[in-house]
């Protein structure tokens, strides 16, 4: 029972990039704009937060200096993709390889070391009162750092604002039939941008994670492809904030997992449990794809760039 | 809005070229300014990079032994996405490729080198179109995303030849040291002035991925598909049969990539076998315009680049990363290039000028 509620609480904390990452994904697509530049925007803020966080000692400084890090490698996206209206799958590599390079460059000199321990201490778990003395559920839930907490926090309120708001409708109209939505005077563009920007800040926060509470430490590449991993997250999630949570969770279990089995001597190498994430990633894809039911379609117009005089 | 966005109907091939050149020229502005701001003088190190790429006879031979996989591995990629299918597992399929190769070479080291070199080849080929078969098979059956499948067997694939590396490949004499033996010299590429065969493969292949994409049945069919899936079904192409073959020539010439690499630069297997090549290579592809000579003259630059990174890591101390923001910034701004290749600017206000004129 203890091990169970410790590995599920470590799921958590693992899954909490993902779930970032998912969450800006999610808010980018449904805007109608596939970023693959997810795996570049996480180490720009990753490496951004480290440095920030290693200059300031503030916590609030170095998560803001991580978003906007991210915001910075979703604008260029969004003015090539929104404004020039450039292939989207090419533009988000492209975004990617500028961002390794960014955060490669950058942290050159920020390699192997650790961050300030009043930060050590200020993302330290903290139990929320009353809630953690929940049994079983407390410990797996609520007795974490508080960017854990925000984790929880930002998927309910884009949940909310997708499903219960007018601006959440009219986000979903312009990723649906933007055509439409131009006609019900929807800004497109203005959606479109600010979507991509809160999405690439998500992303930002998702790999000042890593580099702040996670690892933490500064090393090279340090998302290890949990900005991929996030992409697919997406689809697996159906474009639900909701879900996102439940796809991002599962995924830090396979993360952790072979830690967990090499401890206990069961014989298989750890290399095979390494491809576990990956292999279930392209499973999850199949089983999705062969479903092929509404709740799995993505945004129509995703992927397709708006332009009013082409129509 | 003081501009009017107007379609292009049609460009001069001089204009366009000129949009390009001058895309990349302000993706060196950039750049430069950002070297500026590391107190180093951008043209002092634009120069060294020229010279780190192309000062010495050694450094040329340098630079095209970097554009060979760029060249082969580009021209891949190219079948699949003429196709509009997004191959990126380039990586994966290197790898793979290049783990078939090992085997033979590591399994049978004392074979003649004409018959080793050749079963090495076709190994490699085939496993690499077979990595590549995996998400096309995917796509054809299920239309399942191909982008992130094709990404996550790049993972897998490292993993399995790490799990070699550190396991049962492990070479017992490296002295505790996780590397896979040297192959023997019946198992390496032989040199042709200076440079190993690789070279000539890479010219032979431009040459006859050229004539497969543009006069053959089976790469007109795969255009026809990239263009409209409509249009090709109603043409009477076999979609699914299109696909699959064409991921398997696409994830092919990712896998001789990987032998030669193996073979003539590594002298083995190891993790670093692909150098990130199969992810440049999407930019060389991208940049070449799917077309085989482009491709050719784009991949000789980017290696240049990348030659140049290295050597300026060692002159000036940069990190070899600024030659990847280089690269993302030249593709953003090429990129970004486009749209003003299909669509110009007017000034607005002059229509309705001209209309008020008339009122009057």
């Amino acid at each position: 029972m203890g091990l169970t509620i410790s590995f599920l609480a470590a799921a958590i904390v693992a899954g909490t990039p993902l779930l970032f990452a998912t969450l800006g994904e999610i808010i980018t697509e449904r805007a109608g704009n596939l970023n693959l530049g997810v795996e570049g925007m996480m180490l720009m803020g990753a490496v951004m937060g480290f440095q920030v966080g290693m200059d300031t000692g503030n916590p609030f400084l170095s998560v803001l200096a991580a978003m906007m890090a991210g915001a910075l490698g979703a604008g260029i996206f969004a003015v090539l993709t929104v404004s020039f209206r450039t292939n989207q799958v090419v533009t988000g590599l492209a975004l990617t390889t500028f961002g390794t390079g960014f955060s490669g460059f950058w942290g050159k000199q920020l390699v192997g070391q650790s961050i300030p321990q009043n930060l050590k201490t200020f993302f330290k778990p903290f139990p929320i009162p009353g809630l953690s003395d929940i049994p079983f559920i407390g410990p797996v839930f609520f007795n974490h750092d508080w960017l854990v907490y925000l984790g929880y926090i930002t998927a309910i309120f884009l949940g909310i604002y997708l499903y219960r708001t007018r601006r959440g409708l009219n986000l979903r109209a312009v990723g649906e039939n933007p055509a439409a939505a131009d006609a019900a005077s929807v800004n497109i563009n203005l959606y479109k941008y600010l979507h991509i920007l809160l999405g690439g800040a998500l992303c930002g926060l998702g790999g000042a994670y890593l580099s702040l509470v996670y690892v933490p430490s500064w090393q090279e590449n340090i998302t290890a492809g949990r900005g991929w991993i996030a992409v697919a997250l997406v689809i697996f999630a159906a474009w639900n904030p909701y879900k996102a949570l439940l796809g991002s969770y599962l995924f830090g279990g396979l993360d952790i997992i072979g830690f967990r089995i090499q401890g206990t001597g069961f014989p298989i190498s750890q290399y095979f449990i390494d491809m576990l994430p990956y292999a279930v990633t392209i499973l999850v894809l199949v089983v999705v794809s062969l479903k092929k039911s509404r709740a799995y379609a993505p945004p129509k117009a995703l992927g397709i760039p708006y332009f009013r005089e082409e129509r | 809005m003081l501009f009017k966005i107007v379609k292009r109907s049609e460009i001069s091939k001089e204009k366009s070229i000129c949009i390009r050149i001058l895309a990349v020229l302000l993706a060196l502005i950039t750049s430069g300014i950002f070297i500026l701001l590391l107190d180093l003088n951008p043209l002092e190190v634009y120069w060294a990079m020229v010279q780190g790429a192309f000062g010495s006879k050694y450094r040329i031979e340098q630079t095209i032994i970097k554009a060979i996989p760029l060249i082969i591995t580009s021209l891949g990629i190219a079948v699949a996405f003429k196709m509009k299918f997004w191959n990126i597992g380039g990586e994966g399929q290197i790898i793979m490729g290049a783990f078939a190769a090992s085997f033979f070479a590591l399994r049978f080291p004392d074979l003649p080198r004409p018959l080793l070199l050749s079963l090495m080849i076709i190994a490699a080929v085939v496993a690499g179109g077979l990595w590549a078969l995996i998400p096309a098979f995917f796509k054809a059956q299920f239309d399942t995303n191909e982008t992130i499948v094709t990404l996550m067997l790049n993972y897998i694939a490292l993993k399995w030849i790490t799990y070699l590396q550190y396991g049962p490949w492990r070479d017992p004499a490296a002295q505790g040291f996780p590397k896979i033996p040297n192959f023997s010299e019946n198992a390496i590429l032989p040199d042709l002035l200076g440079v190993h065969i690789g070279w000539v493969i890479a010219l032979a292949l431009v040459f006859i991925m050229y004539i497969f994409m543009n006069h053959s049945k089976l790469g007109f069919e795969i255009a026809v598909l990239g263009e409209s899936e409509n249009t090709a079904r109603y043409a009477g192409v076999n979609i699914k049969k299109t696909i699959l073959l064409a991921l398997a020539i696409s994830g092919g010439l990712c896998g001789l990539t990987g032998m030669i690499e193996a073979s003539a630069v590594c002298n083995t297997l190891s993790v670093e076998v692909t150098g990130g090549v199969g992810f440049t290579a999407i930019v060389t592809t991208w940049l070449g315009a799917l077309s085989a000579p482009i491709i050719l003259v784009v991949s000789f630059l980017f290696a240049a680049l990348i030659q140049a990174g290295s050597f300026i890591q060692t002159a000036f101390g940069i990190p070899a990363a600024a030659a990847q923001i280089l690269e993302g910034m030249i593709l953003f701004f090429v990129l970004g290039s486009e749209f003003f290749v299909r669509y110009k600017l007017t000034k607005n206000g002059g229509f309705s000028l001209n209309l008020k004129k008339e009122v009057s």
